[in-house]
């Protein structure tokens, strides 16, 4: 067998007070791509970190080998570290307009690279920045390579991000969660973008809390779990018959399709011919739809589809310039992505709850018992009052989020991408509880994500978006089954994993349940 | 982008003409005969107080002295010092050289010991930044003249080293230059320190990094640009607080400069000398702000598109 581009075995990693790390081994060879998934604060960035000599100076690094390209780097120095770095491993992080320097045209940060190993000599860099942007498919290189980071769109970044990484042709690239940030049809291209690499023989080791992203792209698998590697074996066999309890419970969590039998009730939101411009851009082009007491519509799109002004217009943040929307705002909440943020950081759960029944007119007397009874309604219990937002998991917030939002005793709550900032597995617990709250209070929910799955699982009804109109709206079997707009069917064949998956039968689909119903609860009224 | 730097500049025109009205608005409110007021301290013949009239034309009414007085700070005559008998511009004009020279060599020696020791001590071990910023709080704590004086105890009178007074070479430069530019660099420091260590968290750092720069290097090239629009920021307001340091220095020092020249107008109560200063500061701050405004455009990409 070949030489592996790097094989590390019993890999341990502490910081002070954190062992983060505890005997991970793994070997990724050349033209094969690994995958490592798990949640965060698995271990999993810190391992991949480790390869290239990058956990920082808090962290002590022990391992039984370290060895890059059959090398052993268990004793490099800094500077060795350095050569190997961009020039044998290439390393892309999320979020590109976060990962590119802001101030620096692009090209620069690709030229970067060459520079640092002199890969190439001086007159020739800004024709091999140009080369490399046309390999990752970036259409007029030559403009392209002087803009700055936030002028290009997410995909565009994405790529030339993944250029600075290859441009020394590394041996081995670390892609950290590369899609995370992305659309879902951007997501796509870049998978896409990967799985050449791969078949032109750059060996990939991938980093995701999304097993359905790696599903499509990795020949072995291994599920990190609190440092350890509690599962490891070819792609196949560990999506198709998990071995370990928690591979099986982030198969599961992977929202699927929604076995949903809700009864309507009457119109709560009634949105008509809904026009909102900003500075001559329109956002939302002419949105109509309804939604019936105790069901859930979902709305679709990318960034910048009009989704988030579509939810200020209803909740009376925004006024429309044309249509009309009929709500009563007096019931209607809302629960956003990030709960933090939302969340006055000094305020205890207590007063952010208290603060809310004051709002919805408990009386002072009421409000401490009615405080615990919504904790217990969003599972959790009387411990929580007295912390603090940053003190608490994403999951808890979000839960107190919700808890907040149903204080005032809504029966409208739009639901805006609120589990988008969340750990899988969490996720699938965040929706159990919105679902099961909608069957027991009757509760209609407005829920807008970008995640398809999340959307399928959750909603009655959908209406996709795209550059502010409704290109289709309907039932959400029809529309995830028969979708009749090709924007729809480019947006589901988009989705990893494949399960939605109708133009490219050589990807791999997700095996699980057929059909998923756990998630939902028997109904009230 | 054009558009912007001259709704800039013409908004700084409106500052100065704010800084005219009110100066003439000051010589009119104080109480006294406006006459007496020019003159301060000293005596004049009645001669000379019948010129004065005529000069400012305070025998016209109050309309017709503002729109001479506008006509004459633009066409550049700020006035007489009577005290000083010359004109005011002559009178800033000898002063200004040494105090543009002290104030430039500070902010400059001030500019780039912040920087390096910014580069040097963000995010290093604990005990490294501890010194320097114990260090930096007793540097901003003292205050200036007491810095002054004890630099000219030890390395002038005891040490005789520099000398004490004066504005001759270079030599008579260094002590003055360390007592205005401590505070200064002091303030920098921090907050370049505390700017560093936020940008050396972003993952474009750790980007850098994984291309095989090293951490001298991130540091240099893509830290140290992300933190120079709130240090281009607290510079502009910095100049402020030299000018004012400037004014106990040079009286320290015995160095001749516009600080001595205010200090012994506002002593002798030499109205026109005090109003040429008070002008001359709204110039200063004028030009540090558009000078700092248009700085922004050439560190940050992205305030380019905002106008």
């Amino acid at each position: 067998m070949s030489i592996p581009v790097v094989e590390v075995t019993d890999l341990h990693v502490s910081f002070p007070g954190v062992h983060a790390v505890r005997g991970v081994s793994l070997a990724v060879h050349p033209g094969e791509c690994v995958a490592v998934v798990g949640e965060s604060g698995s271990g999993k960035s810190v391992t991949a970190r480790t390869l290239l000599g990058l956990t920082g100076e808090e962290a002590t690094v022990t391992a039984g080998r370290l060895a890059i390209e059959g090398v052993d780097a268990s004793g490099f120095r800094e500077r060795q570290w350095r050569s190997i770095r961009g020039r044998v491993i290439g390393y892309v992080l999320q979020d590109a307009l976060v990962s590119l320097d802001a101030l620096r045209p692009v090209g620069r940060e690709i030229a970067e690279t060459l520079k640092l190993h002199r890969a190439a000599p001086r007159p020739e860099i800004p024709g091999r920045v140009l080369d490399l942007l046309t390999e990752v498919g970036v259409p007029e290189p030559t403009v392209r390579a002087r803009q700055y980071p936030h002028e290009l769109s997410g995909g565009l970044r994405q790529r030339a991000l993944i250029a600075s990484a290859i441009a020394c042709g590394p041996r081995l690239l670390i892609a950290d969660e590369p899609t995370t940030a992305l659309d879902v049809t951007v997501q796509a291209q870049i998978l896409r973008l990967l799985a050449e690499r791969k078949q032109a023989g750059q060996a990939l080791l991938l980093i995701s809390h999304d097993l359905a992203v790696v599903a499509e792209l990795a020949d072995r698998i291994l599920v990190m779990k609190d440092g350890v590697v509690v599962e490891d074996g070819p792609a196949r066999r560990v999506l198709g018959a998990p071995e370990h309890a928690y591979t099986k419970s982030l198969l599961a969590a992977v929202p699927r399709p929604g076995n949903r039998t809700t009864v309507p009730g009457d119109v709560v939101i009634r949105a008509e011919g809904l026009v909102k411009a900003f500075k001559g851009r329109t956002a939302v082009d002419g949105v109509s739809f309804e939604l019936r007491a105790g069901q859930t519509l979902g709305v679709v799109g990318e960034s910048g589809s009009g989704k988030t002004t579509t939810a200020r217009l209803v909740l009376g943040l925004l006024k429309p310039d044309r249509g009309t929307v009929e709500v009563d705002r007096r019931q209607t909440q809302v629960v956003y992505q990030d709960p933090l943020s939302s969340f006055d950081p000094r305020f205890s759960v207590r007063r952010i709850i208290d603060e809310a029944l004051e709002v919805g007119g408990t009386p002072r007397h009421e409000r401490r018992r009615r405080a615990v009874e919504l904790l217990e309604q969003v599972g959790l219990d009387e411990s929580v009052l007295d912390r603090r937002p940053l003190k608490l998991s994403g999951g808890q917030r979000q839960r107190v989020a919700i808890a907040r939002a149903l204080a005032p005793r809504p029966r409208v709550i739009v639901c805006d991408e609120p589990v988008s900032a969340l750990d899988v597995s969490i996720q699938a617990q965040v929706l159990d509880l919105l679902t099961g709250l909608q069957a027991e209070l009757g509760l209609a929910y407005l829920f807008i994500s970008h995640h398809l799955g999340v959307v399928h699982h959750v909603s009655d009804h959908v209406l996709v978006l795209k550059d502010g109109r409704a290109v289709e709206s309907g039932d959400v079997h029809q529309i995830f089954t028969a979708p009749a707009d090709p924007y729809t069917r480019e947006l589901l064949a988009a989705v990893p994993g494949g399960h939605h998956d109708q133009t490219d039968p050589s990807r791999r689909a997700l095996p699980g349940r057929e059909q998923h119903d756990r998630l939902v609860r028997p109904q009230v009224g | 982008m054009i558009r912007r730097i001259l709704t800039r500049l013409g908004t700084s025109v409106l500052v100065l003409w704010g800084a005219v009205t009110v100066s003439f608005t000051a010589l009119h409110l104080t109480p006294g005969n406006v006459v007496d007021v020019l003159i301060g301290s000293s005596v004049v013949t009645p001669e000379v107080r019948a010129r004065i009239i005529a000069d400012y034309g305070l025998d016209e009414p109050l309309v017709v002295q503002y729109a001479t007085y506008l006509g004459r700070v633009l066409r550049g005559d700020l006035g007489r010092s009577y005290q000083l008998h010359e004109p005011v511009v002559s009178a800033i004009g000898a002063q200004l050289g040494p105090s543009l020279q002290l104030a430039g060599v500070s902010l400059l020696v001030a500019v780039v010991v912040s920087t390096t020791l910014a580069v040097l001590t963000a995010r290093r071990r604990p005990w490294i930044r501890g010194l320097s910023s114990g260090l930096e709080l007793v540097g901003v704590s003292i205050p200036t003249f007491w810095t002054a004086i004890l630099l000219l105890t030890i390395f002038s009178f005891q040490l005789g080293w520099f000398p004490a007074v004066g504005a001759d070479g270079p030599a008579a430069l260094v002590l003055p230059v360390i007592a205005v530019a401590l505070p200064i660099t002091t303030l920098l420091t921090q907050m370049m320190r505390e700017g560093l260590e936020l940008v050396l968290e972003q993952p474009f750092v750790l980007t850098a990094r994984t291309r095989g720069m090293s951490d001298l290097g991130v540091r240099l090239r893509h830290a140290l640009r992300h933190v120079l629009v709130p240090t281009v920021t607290l510079i502009g307001w910095l100049v402020g607080l030299t000018v004012g340091a400037m004014v106990a220095v040079e009286q320290i020092f015995s160095r001749p400069g516009v600080g001595q020249l205010t200090l012994t107008a506002v002593g002798g109560k030499d109205l026109p000398i005090v109003m040429g200063v008070v002008l001359l500061t709204a110039v200063l701050y004028v030009v540090v702000n558009v000078v700092v405004d248009l700085l922004y455009l050439l560190i940050d990409p992205r305030l380019r598109g905002a106008a």
